[in-house]
């Protein structure tokens, strides 16, 4: 039997970890993507301002730069508001910017950038005589965007997303180097001590392939769901 | 109130940018009126139609539906806006169009198609919707394709369910913006004939065409539309057989 040295039940948790970030991270960028993109396609020139300021910027940043910034700079910051919090109001207010907050904010933020170009450009595919024939039969604008827009938009939007998601569970793996005790961080510390990298590292390895193999069957399943009312040419 | 015209319009102007569309239609219905506007390409007839649903909104004049006339107002820009987003929705759900596209929703089925709208902005209850939508399928005949996507069907079924969904809201007025341009021409007949008993049945229809014949036959009155005015208009004898205009004469001249 393959034997993990005793680190079996500490890599299981940091799996664990990782799968958790993974998720609350994705849910994070995925309503930071619907925003962004409503955002972008607005009249209001603020906030086509504001969505292409957020994208250009996290776009334009390394992913490591933007999860240093936010461990770090994080912490400086609520220090700063808890310092100014209890001068003027003399209410005691702070919190610990934990490694974990910091990765799913940092990685939701990021995701949220690509997702927000990915919806962008899903929203524009949906074609206009789909939102005039809802608007012709009296729709609220709420309604035309519920009923009409997102579920056409997810068709074209699937594939991005899919793509998205891969990428994020992979970039989780950054978050060991801010000292959150997730999968690759265990590895990396049981390799060193046990001088075994091939023996803990290709589990890791596999555990991410499975990850990823299985959410695209699980993408593929969805965009089956999503075209049922298209012909596919193949 | 039994007999208020289901719609008037006064005086209809649309300008986009520079160019001037429509330079005043005025238009008055009655209970069971089928109104054809006829004309060439660009003439505004499309234009026209699309501002009774405020698809597009009109630069000046006024839209009366069943007694309710729409407010307007104006934006920052000056732009003329509708008024109330609340009063458009409500009007629209009683004006239902049919599109030369068809633009049935492509992710529902066509019995969704049909129970969108009632349910979600009629808000009749999801069995006597579905009866009804089941109903009007059998109207135009294509109950059998009820559980399937618009893109499986052929264009005639695809626009003949596009009617059952007007059919639906049990509208004041259908809108028809060239029902059968979109369609192969061995496939026209069998939406001009469902059409036809619509017409026989005493709705009111307004008919974008350029199906001379139904315009001919079935309309109680025919507008013809040149350059955003109305050149000529009448009955359909008068119209055809008897056109004072020296446009409506070129129109109606063998083109080869």
């Amino acid at each position: 039997m393959f034997d993990l040295k005793g680190y079996g039940p500490e890599l299981l948790s940091g799996a664990v970890v990782t799968i958790e970030l993974a998720f609350l991270s994705l849910a994070l960028a995925l309503a930071l993507g619907l925003i962004g993109a409503a955002a972008k396609l607005s009249n209001s020139r603020v906030a086509v301002g504001i969505a292409t300021a957020y994208t250009t910027l996290i776009r334009g940043v390394p992913d490591l730069v933007m999860m240093l910034l936010f461990y770090y700079g994080g912490q400086v910051g609520v220090n700063m508001l808890s310092d100014y919090i209890w001068e003027t109001y003399e209410v005691d207010f702070f919190f610990q910017f934990n490694p974990f907050i910091s990765g799913v904010v940092t990685i939701g933020l990021i995701f949220g950038a690509y997702m927000t170009e990915t919806f962008r450009g899903a929203f524009l595919a949906v074609e206009t005589g789909q939102i005039e024939a809802a608007r012709a039969y009296g729709f609220s604008n709420w309604h035309t965007f519920r009923r009409v827009m997102v579920p056409q938009m997810l068709r074209h939007a699937l594939p991005g997303i899919g793509n998205n998601w891969q990428v994020l569970l992979k970039t989780t793996a950054l978050v060991s180097i801010i000292g959150l005790t997730d999968m690759v961080r265990v590895a990396e510390e049981a390799a060193k001590a046990e001088r075994m990298p091939f023996h803990f590292f290709i589990p890791v390895a596999f555990v991410y392939l499975a990850l990823t193999a299985g959410s695209e069957l699980f993408i593929k399943w969805l965009d089956k769901r999503a075209n049922a009312g298209v012909i596919q040419e193949s | 109130m039994a007999d208020q015209a289901p719609l008037i319009c006064r005086d209809i102007y649309k300008t986009f940018a520079q160019l001037e569309v429509l330079k005043g239609i005025s238009l008055e219905t009655k209970k069971g009126d089928v109104i054809s506007l006829i004309g060439s390409s660009g003439s505004g007839k499309s234009t026209f139609l699309r501002c009774i649903n405020l698809l597009e909104t009109p630069t000046s004049g006024d839209i009366i539906v069943h007694g309710d006339p729409i407010r307007f107002t104006n934006n920052r820009k000056g732009e003329r806006i509708p008024a109330d987003n609340k009063q458009v929705e409500l009007i629209r759900a009683k004006l239902s169009m049919v599109f030369q596209s068809f633009n049935l929703w492509s992710h529902m089925t066509v019995l969704e198609n049909i129970t969108e709208a009632p349910i979600n902005v009629l808000k009749v209850p999801k069995k006597e919707a579905i009866e009804r939508a089941e109903a009007y399928l059998n109207k135009v005949g294509i109950y059998e394709r009820k559980d399937y996507y618009p893109a499986q069907m052929s264009g005639g079924q695809q626009q003949r369910a596009a009617i059952a969904r007007a059919l639906a809201m049990e509208p004041e007025v259908m809108l028809f913006d060239e029902p059968t341009s979109a369609l192969d021409p061995e496939l026209v007949g069998e939406v001009l004939k469902v059409m036809q008993s619509l017409a026989e049945e005493g709705r009111t229809m307004i008919v974008v065409t350029h199906e001379m014949a139904f315009a001919k036959d079935v309309s109680t009155q025919v507008l013809f539309l040149h350059q955003g005015v109305i050149e000529e208009q009448g009955t359909p004898e008068k119209v055809f057989d008897h056109p004072d205009s020296e446009r409506m004469k070129q129109f109606l001249a063998p083109k080869f």
